[in-house]
């Protein structure tokens, strides 16, 4: 088997071209497909209209004041925002294309919710065009301004409640109040029961005022106790919503080394399937076959092609893995883990491609077929989970189950990263998918020399 | 020829079939040492599927293939599905070699796969003796038709075999490579190596072979010397 393998390296050798688009066509495909998947998408453009002048963005809210144009600096921190002179070029920034939404702010949106904290009536509104051209930017951008949205009315409600609790508070122990520019004493609910209290042990005995003045002290009673407890509460409801996260794998994977981790798997499988199933198709097409069979097992000849795709692709994936290294922080104290993962991976892709060697048995149709058959199953095992539903998801997982590319991403990605549950089932898999690959290739090969 | 009679390969009832297809039909001859077998018949007679099975390339669905020279001290494995690896020299129609290897380099790998003790005094002798010594450092692939059947042969013999099978091995060269193959092919079979040879050249068969092999559907028709042979049939 050494001979042969140092044979195959050797035609290599002198394939320059086709070892060069082997190489630089997967690393580029595998990167662009990495980087694109796990990349942050671009800020979308807003087109916005603001009739609120400037200054007067202040809403006053007892004795505490909220700036919303804050909430509009954080908005524009999320996308490209398009300032523009009025609500008709907003909505014609969007419909040339030029925008993905527009954001429009009447000129009475303060006032309005000013009008709403202090009376109760107002109807504050803020329009929102949206693209529809493009679903997924429509979704993206709507995100965006829903986000900033929510932080605004956050903000008001919890400071509402606050001030409200503030109020409550007063008027259960009383204190100083402003009113019209006059500061005024307010009694409070304690200090009046105290009083009245006081009231009842003076009147003389069998004074007709003293069943009045004993129900006013245990309203006094009920209402304290029931205002002393509800304080807290409102304020607490200022914070309306705690988000309680929790991450399954305890950590989160980054976002960059997950790109590697997808780019080293794409290469992986390209270099592994095109060079098992194209060397083991070489040998019927150099007709060399017949020969060497008389000379080795058929399991031998399959062997050897899985190592030298392999032991290929393992050297690759690892340099691009190392040059990548370079912009993006890899854990590289876990180097022999990256090298079980790619190195079980490799062999599950090559014991494939020694398949689908044997079963086209031309290098042409050999390499078309491997082709054929890497794009779909990297695509479709980088589908999100939740992305599709029902039945069709319940496909593209057995899909994905079948073929070495989710598993195998997997065992990267856990490998670069050290996430849980770790590379062991991921490779165990992988070993089950190579066993069954190996067995149909060695079945193809009964019919392998037959012209 | 030195002794010329003794059986060196036996082929025992040989029947190959291809799912319902039957491509060889209870087939019985043997080869005698130093002798020069011409097989003939029509295209899918049936003559690349006798030489393979001989050659080990391809299992026979019944029937065996004896050897009963002694077998050379070779390999570490037994070859060709049982046959004493190196007893039997196989030249495939089409030349089985790689084209992006040199001349040196497939004889260097067969050598090796062979198991040959000495792989590089096998490349040198091979090199010498079909006179390719001054194209040893050229690629297969850039060698005429004719250079790339000396290489083929070459590669059939490495293990100094003592049956030689050829299948078709002129189609592809002409008129004076021809000549020169079967200058070659003579002198081995004075050595004592048994030669069997397909060819669709009747000529060939009559000039070169010691007795003729007749296939037809799969069934040996007839086996004899070529002057007992009906060529009108």
């Amino acid at each position: 088997m050494r001979w042969l393998l140092l044979k195959d390296l050797r035609i290599l050798r002198r394939s320059p071209l086709l070892v060069g688009m082997l190489v630089l066509y997967p690393a580029v495909i595998g990167a662009l497909i990495g980087f694109a998947v796990s990349n942050p998408t671009a800020k979308p453009k807003v087109a916005i209209y603001t009739g609120v002048p400037i200054g007067h963005s202040v809403v006053t809210l007892g004795g505490q004041k909220i700036d919303v144009s804050r909430y509009a600096q954080e908005l524009y921190a999320s996308i490209t925002p398009i300032m523009t002179s009025s609500p008709a070029q907003a909505v014609a920034d969007v419909r040339s294309g030029e925008a993905l939404a527009a954001l429009i702010i009447p000129s009475d949106t303060v006032k309005q919710i000013q009008s709403l904290i202090a009376t109760g009536e107002g109807n504050p509104i803020v329009r929102v065009v949206l693209n529809d051209r493009n679903p997924l930017e429509r979704d993206l951008v709507q995100q965006a301004l829903q986000t900033r949205v929510n932080a605004v009315q956050t903000a008001i409600s919890s400071q509402l409640l606050k001030t409200i609790a503030a109020d409550l508070q007063l008027v259960l122990t009383g204190g100083k109040i402003s009113f019209l520019g006059h500061s005024l004493d307010l009694l409070g609910l304690r200090n009046t029961r105290t009083i009245v209290q006081g009231a009842v042990t003076s009147l003389p005995a069998g004074s007709s005022l003293a069943p009045a003045l004993g129900q006013v002290v245990r309203f006094a009673n009920v209402a304290i106790d029931g205002l002393a407890l509800a304080a807290p509460e409102i304020t607490s409801v200022g914070t309306p919503l705690t988000i309680d996260q929790t991450e399954l794998s305890g950590k989160t994977t980054p976002t960059a080394s997950y790109a590697i981790a997808i780019a080293a798997v794409v290469l992986l499988m390209f270099v592994t399937l095109l060079l098992a199933s194209g060397m083991l198709a070489l040998e019927r097409s150099e007709n060399a076959y017949r020969r060497l069979i008389g000379l080795l097992r058929p399991s031998q000849l399959l062997a050897e092609k899985v190592v030298l795709a392999t032991l290929c692709a393992l050297v690759l994936t690892v340099a691009m893995s190392a040059i990548l290294s370079a912009f993006v922080a890899i854990d590289w104290s876990r180097f022999g883990l990256w090298v079980l993962a790619l190195g079980f991976g490799g062999l599950a892709f090559a014991s494939l491609g020694v398949a689908v060697g044997a079963l086209a048995r031309d290098v042409s149709v050999a390499s078309l077929l491997a082709f054929m058959i890497s794009l779909p199953i990297a695509f479709i095992a980088l589908v999100p989970a939740t992305a599709v539903s029902g039945g069709l998801a319940t496909a593209l997982n057995v899909i994905s189950f079948l073929f070495p590319f989710r598993a195998a991403l997997q065992a990267v990605s856990n490998a670069f990263n050290g996430i849980a549950p770790g590379i062991g089932l991921p490779l165990l898999h992988l070993v089950g998918l190579t066993l069954v690959f190996a067995v149909l290739a060695r079945a193809a090969l009964t019919r392998f020399a037959d012209r | 020829m030195d002794g010329a009679g003794t059986a060196t390969l036996s082929a025992v009832a040989l029947t190959r079939r291809f799912g319902k297809r039957v491509a060889l039909s209870d087939v019985s001859f043997e080869l005698a040492r130093g002798e020069l077998t011409a097989i003939i018949g029509p295209n899918g007679a049936g003559k690349t599927t006798l030489l393979s099975i001989l050659a080990g390339a391809l299992p026979p669905t019944d029937g065996e293939v004896r050897l009963s020279e002694p077998q050379r001290p070779r390999g570490r494995d037994p070859g060709r599905r049982g046959l004493p690896r190196g007893s039997v020299g196989w030249v495939p129609q089409q030349p089985a070699l790689y084209s992006k290897l040199s001349v040196a380099e497939n004889l260097r790998l067969f050598a090796r796969l062979e198991s040959l003790a000495d792989p590089e005094a096998a490349v040198a002798r091979m090199l010498e003796q079909t006179g390719l010594a001054d194209r040893h450092g050229d690629q297969v692939g850039k060698l005429s038709g004719g250079n790339q059947q000396r290489v083929n042969i070459a590669i059939g013999l490495l293990s100094e075999p003592t049956v030689l099978l050829l299948d078709e091995p002129s189609s592809s060269l002409d008129p004076r490579q021809r000549a020169r193959l079967w200058e070659f092919i003579a002198e081995l079979a004075k050595l004592g190596t048994s030669v069997l040879y397909s060819t669709h050249d009747v000529h060939e068969a009559q000039q070169h072979a010691d007795r003729v092999l007749a296939l037809e559907d799969g069934r040996l028709v007839f086996a004899g010397s070529p002057a007992e042979m009906d060529w009108d049939y």
